[in-house]
Formats: C-alpha cells, sequence, structure tokens
C-alpha cells in the first residue's frame, strides 16, 4: 500500500461516515456539521487527484458560503423542528431499498466499463492552472458556459433576494 | 497510485447516500443537504476522470466549477425559498406543503 | 548553494544524512526532516503570539496614555507568560446546555484557521512552508475556516448574545470577503501567477504598492473586516453584546480564541507585506539572496501592519452593522471592481512598456480612480445633506 492510498482510504472512510450522518442525525446543525466533513473530504480527495485549484475552490465555495448558508437557514427555521421527533418520512425504508438498489447497478455498470481499474494516470501538466484559466475564459473552449454560470449566479443572487425579503411594505 | 475504481465506488456511494437523504428526509433544509451530497460526488466523479484519462483537456475541472456555480445557486435560491415557505406557513417540512397536491 | 542562501535546504540535507546515519530508510528520514520543519514554523509561528500579546498590551498602553505592563521582567517582556499560566490555571468551564463536542472544537479550530496560512508565508526567496500555485486562494479558504469556526463556537454556547455576535460576525466576514478576493486578485493579475513567492518574486524591481496603492488599501480595509478588529468589531461588541461569540468561553479555550486573533492580525499583516510591499525585498538590501535578511524584511512589514491595524483599531470607534455592511456592498465592492477592471486594462495595455512608463501610467490611474471616487462620495454627501436640510444652506452659514 502506497501513502497515497492509506491517505484515500482514511480520507474515504471519513467522507462516508460523515455523509451518513448527514443523512441520519436528528440535530440539523449537526446535519450541516458533518456534511462539512463530507465537503472537506472532498477537498483533500481533490488534493489527491493534484487538482489544487479545484480543492481550494471546494474550501471556499462549499464550507465558506454554502454550508454557512445551510447552518444559517437551520437557525432561522428551528420553531417547530424540534430535535425530538421523527425526522424521516414513514417510508424511509423504501429509500434505503432504492438508494441500495442505486448503489449496486452504480457499481455493476461502472465494473463492467473497461477503463474501471485504471491504476496508472498521465502525469498532470506543470502548467495546468494555466491550462484551466484558458479554458476558461477561451472562445475555443468554455467562455460561453462560463459566463451562462455567471448570469446564472446573477439570477439566482437577485432571485434569492426578491423571495426571501418577503412582501415588505 | 490510487485505482480509479475507488474514486469511482466512493463516489457512488456518496451519491446514494445522498440520494437516501433526498427522498426519505422530512425537513426541507435536509432533503437540500443530501441534493449537496450528489452534487459533490458528482465533482468526484468528474475530477478523478479528469485526472486519470487526460489531464491535458480541461474539460472536468471546467465543469467542476460550473457544478459549483449551479450548486451556488440552487442553495441560494433553495435556502430562500424555504425561509419564504416558513414565513408563510411556519412549516419546513416538505409533506406539510400539500397545496399543489390533489 | 550555502547556508547564507537557502538555510532550509541545508539543513534538511544535514538532517537527513544524519537520520540515515541513524540507520532509518530514505523515505522515513525525509518525512521526519519535513515533519520537523513544520514543527519548527509552527512553534515559531506560536512564540511570536506569545510576544505579540506583549506588543499588543504595550502599545495599546501607549495609545491610551498608559505604561501597560511593566513588572514582570524589562519592560514586562515576561507579562504573556504570566497571562498564559493565569489562563490555564483558570477553571475550565463547559455550560451544561452547551454542545459539548462543537463547543470544544471551535477554538482550536479558530487557532488552526490562523496557524495554516503560515504555510503558504514565504519569509524569503528560500524560506517557506509550500510554494503552493494557489496560495492566494488558499488565503481565503483558511478565512473560510475562521468564519465556520466562529459560527460554530456561537451556536454552540446556546447563548443569546453568542449567537448573535456569530451572525454580525458571519455576516460581515462573508461580504467582506468580496472585496478581499477583488483585492488579491490585483496583485495575482500584475504578478500573473497565484503563487505568493512568484509574486514576491515579480516585486523585485517595483513593490506593488507604488503600482497599486488603492489595492492595498482595499486589502487593508477588508483584512480588518475579516479580522474582525475595531472598527468592524461587531462580532465582540463588549457594550452591546457582552463578548460577543466567546462569551461562554474560559480559561485556555478563551486564550486560543485571543491568541488566534493576534496571530491573525500579525499574519495578515505579513500578507499585506508580501502582496503589495514587496515581502522579502526592502526595506533592507539583498532580501532576496541572503534569507536571514528575507526573513527579517517580512517580519518587520508583518510587525508594522500589526501596528498600522492596532492604530486603527484603538483609534477608531465601532460601527453599527447596517453601516457597516451598506459600506461594503455600496462602496467598497463595486469600488474594488471598477478598480480590478482598470488595472487589469490598464496592465494589459502597457505590456511590453518600461517599468517607468507602466510605474508612472499605473500610478496616475490610481490617483484619478481615487480621486474620482472621492468626487462621487462628495458629490452624493452634498446631495444628502440637502435633502435633510433643505436647499438653502448659503443661509444656515450665514447664522
Amino acid at each position: 500500500m502506497t501513502p497515497q492510498q492509506i491517505i484515500f482510504l482514511l480520507t474515504a472512510f471519513v467522507a462516508v461516515f460523515s455523509a451518513v450522518n448527514v443523512v441520519s442525525t436528528r440535530n440539523m446543525v449537526h446535519a450541516a456539521l458533518w456534511l462539512i466533513a463530507t465537503l472537506f473530504g472532498a477537498a483533500v480527495l481533490f488534493a489527491l487527484l493534484e487538482a489544487s485549484f479545484i480543492a481550494v475552490v471546494q474550501v471556499v465555495v462549499y464550507i465558506g458560503a454554502i454550508a454557512i448558508m445551510f447552518i444559517f437557514a437551520v437557525m432561522l427555521t428551528r420553531r417547530d423542528i424540534r430535535e425530538g421527533g421523527p425526522q424521516h418520512n414513514p417510508g424511509w425504508w423504501s429509500a434505503a431499498v432504492i438508494s441500495v438498489l442505486v448503489f449496486a447497478s452504480l457499481v455493476v455498470v461502472l465494473s463492467n466499463w473497461s477503463g474501471f481499474n485504471t491504476v496508472s494516470a498521465p502525469p498532470v501538466p506543470e502548467d495546468s492552472l494555466v491550462l484551466l484559466g484558458k479554458a476558461l475564459v477561451s472562445p475555443d473552449a468554455f467562455v460561453l458556459p462560463f459566463e451562462v454560470a455567471s448570469v446564472l449566479l446573477l439570477s439566482a443572487l437577485v432571485g434569492a433576494v426578491y423571495v426571501a425579503i418577503g412582501n415588505k411594505k | 497510485m490510487v485505482p480509479l475504481s475507488w474514486y469511482l465506488i466512493l463516489a457512488a456511494a456518496l451519491f446514494s447516500i445522498g440520494l437516501f437523504g433526498v427522498l426519505s428526509r422530512k425537513n426541507a433544509i435536509a432533503i437540500l443537504l443530501g441534493i449537496e451530497l450528489m452534487m459533490n460526488a458528482v465533482n468526484i466523479n468528474l475530477v478523478a476522470f479528469w485526472r486519470y484519462a487526460n489531464p491535458t483537456l480541461m474539460a472536468g475541472q471546467v465543469f467542476t466549477i460550473i457544478v459549483f456555480a449551479v450548486a451556488a445557486a440552487e442553495v441560494a435560491v433553495g435556502l430562500a425559498l424555504v425561509i419564504s415557505i416558513y414565513r408563510r406557513h411556519n412549516t419546513v417540512v416538505a409533506e406539510d406543503l400539500n397545496l399543489m397536491k390533489w | 548553494m550555502n547556508f547564507w542562501t537557502d538555510p532550509i535546504e541545508v539543513s534538511r540535507q544535514w538532517l537527513v544524512g544524519l537520520f540515515t546515519g541513524w540507520g532509518l530508510a530514505a523515505d522515513l528520514a525525509n518525512i521526519l526532516a519535513i515533519l520537523l520543519g513544520i514543527i519548527l514554523l509552527v512553534v515559531f509561528a506560536m512564540v511570536l503570539d506569545v510576544f505579540l500579546v506583549w506588543i499588543e498590551r504595550k502599545v495599546v498602553a501607549r495609545f491610551q496614555d498608559r505604561l501597560g505592563p511593566n513588572r514582570i521582567g524589562p519592560f514586562g517582556i515576561f507579562q504573556p507568560f504570566a497571562d498564559v499560566i493565569k489562563l490555564i490555571i483558570k477553571e475550565d468551564i463547559t455550560p451544561a446546555t452547551a454542545d459539548k463536542f462543537v463547543f470544544n472544537l471551535a477554538p482550536i479550530l479558530s487557532l488552526a484557521s490562523v496557524v495554516i496560512l503560515w504555510a503558504v508565508l514565504p519569509l524569503a526567496s528560500t524560506v517557506y512552508g509550500v510554494d503552493l500555485n494557489v496560495a492566494v486562494l488558499y488565503l481565503v479558504a483558511a478565512g473560510a475556516l475562521g468564519t465556520l469556526s466562529i459560527i460554530m463556537a456561537g451556536w454552540a454556547s446556546d447563548n443569546k448574545y453568542a449567537l448573535v455576535g456569530a451572525y454580525r460576525m458571519v455576516a460581515a466576514m462573508i461580504s467582506f470577503e468580496i472585496p478581499m478576493v477583488v483585492a488579491l486578485l490585483i496583485p495575482t493579475i500584475l504578478a500573473g501567477t497565484l503563487s505568493m513567492k512568484g509574486i514576491s518574486q515579480a516585486q523585485n524591481d517595483v513593490w506593488f504598492f507604488v503600482v497599486s496603492p488603492l489595492g492595498a488599501i482595499l486589502f487593508l480595509v477588508a483584512a480588518i473586516a475579516e479580522l474582525g478588529r475595531s472598527p468592524f468589531d461587531l462580532n465582540e461588541g463588549e457594550s452591546e453584546i457582552v463578548a460577543g461569540f466567546h462569551i461562554e468561553y474560559t480559561g485556555m479555550k478563551f486564550g486560543l480564541f485571543y491568541a488566534g486573533e493576534l496571530l491573525h492580525a500579525f499574519t495578515f499583516g505579513a500578507f499585506l507585506g508580501v502582496l503589495f510591499f514587496g515581502g522579502w525585498n526592502g526595506p533592507l538590501p539583498f532580501g532576496d539572496k541572503y534569507a536571514l535578511i528575507g526573513i527579517f524584511n517580512v517580519i518587520a512589514k508583518g510587525m508594522f501592519f500589526y501596528w498600522v491595524i492596532m492604530w486603527v483599531k484603538y483609534t477608531v470607534p465601532r460601527i453599527r452593522i447596517d453601516h457597516m455592511l451598506a459600506f461594503n456592498w455600496k462602496f467598497l465592492t463595486p469600488a474594488a471592481f471598477a478598480l480590478l477592471m482598470v488595472t487589469a486594462v490598464l496592465h494589459r495595455l502597457l505590456l511590453g512598456a518600461e517599468t517607468w512608463v507602466y510605474v508612472v501610467f499605473m500610478l496616475a490611474m490610481n490617483l484619478v480612480f481615487g480621486w474620482t471616487v472621492v468626487e462621487i462620495l462628495r458629490a452624493l454627501a452634498r446631495k444628502q445633506r440637502e435633502s435633510a436640510e433643505g436647499k438653502p444652506w448659503p443661509a444656515a452659514a450665514q447664522n
């Protein structure tokens, strides 16, 4: 076992354990904090995959903004969901069955794919960050999706403010 | 090096756990948390494929960044909706919001 | 390569030679040497932190026309050790209704979010933790962890004051993160890299402060808000919400928050020095060549900006939360984006120009930009005053 594999296994264990807690814990703030642990695990995996930019942006965007928004929203809507009552639908076991089936079928489908057992990967180019930046803004690559994403973010910002502000007169 | 299959299985597991959260949770915010888990699983897959296929092509990372943007937009609007509903109906339990149901 | 130009590499090779001489495997010896380096860096930061307590208390005292600690050791320099002993032997209270795990995790995370910043701080051209190619973003990511620690502390304390403090802090930090990121993009554009080492190297000839003084000021303001220091210390607000998010913390847990705050201020001062004031280049010459001079330069700049931050803290009174957010969203963020665009365009236009032409044009642009902003603000203020006091204020002047 190489050190990378050990790091992967530890991170994967933490990520899955936290993810299970996200969907099973009763306390919603704890669920959001467990989500942060999962997201951090994903960031470690991105670093392991040598996608440093993605790893850092994962921390900035997910932990710094999205998870904090979740904690805020949980605190703002605490009145009726106390920690005591059931947090799952009565039919949660069917959801569990569906999830296990989805997982099993995903693994089966993937293991039939020829590239499933790829072990070696080509080296990451030294200037991958420059390549990424150029890909995001060059007209032959992804400038249009990038711009559309920025427009989407702006409209989401305006929409969120409009929806949440209510009809204050 | 870590085999690609490990990443794919981990992502599949996270996706399924997120799916379970979306299907089984009562609280609307918890449903959004499940959706975040699923999006993260997708991101892990995208970056893993980028790394193991051809790291000189940046499509995998670019897609991940766009997923980040979509996730941020989705959470912003989703939580705004939840808070707005909470103000009006005093509940965030998804099954109580049955105005559109027959 | 000798010790004076590259002490870290020389010591590492010496250590690895020593360890392998003891019969360790080469890989293990390498890992051990790197681990020792990390411990050394963290210990350096923490020892500095202890003395920052003394500096802070001494400087505050002078600002407030007092003497400050002067009993223990010469000039009271051993006062922080007495403080630390006091904090350690105090009763360690966890509130009965607190969320114990989160409550105890928050101070650790708070200090850790500061200490990890030292990993990317280039102390000299050869002395740095790691030359990360996304170091500038890493700075923002560590700030995100700091925000998280504050909201964890505020929520887990199960105290209304703590929660209000955390709300305020997070609202402020998330909004001030935007001008900060934009201010960080200015040296990135000028140097063409996100790595702190690259940014320092790009300032061998001209400091970025000369090229973009407004960017430096923008970063300083955003950093003060990010630090939660006065005038933006709404998270603590001693006179309103007692102590904000750390109201329930006692003993060394409070000590960790306090140490984190001081080290955070110093670290941001050092980063301001690295990003805009040349890093290891100047004021002493040959900082890029000899490691010790470089370290001295960076630490001296960090101390200077730490002093500037303290100066602001103990001079300017706290402002209201709505004023603070309005200041960010209506002034700082638009100004930062406009400045970023103008800087980027001008930098592109002057790409092949000679250094002095480049500097003169950039400086002129900054002056024009600053003047325009001030004029716009003045016109706005006049309009508001007229709508509040009525048009004829020459009449008022006659009284």
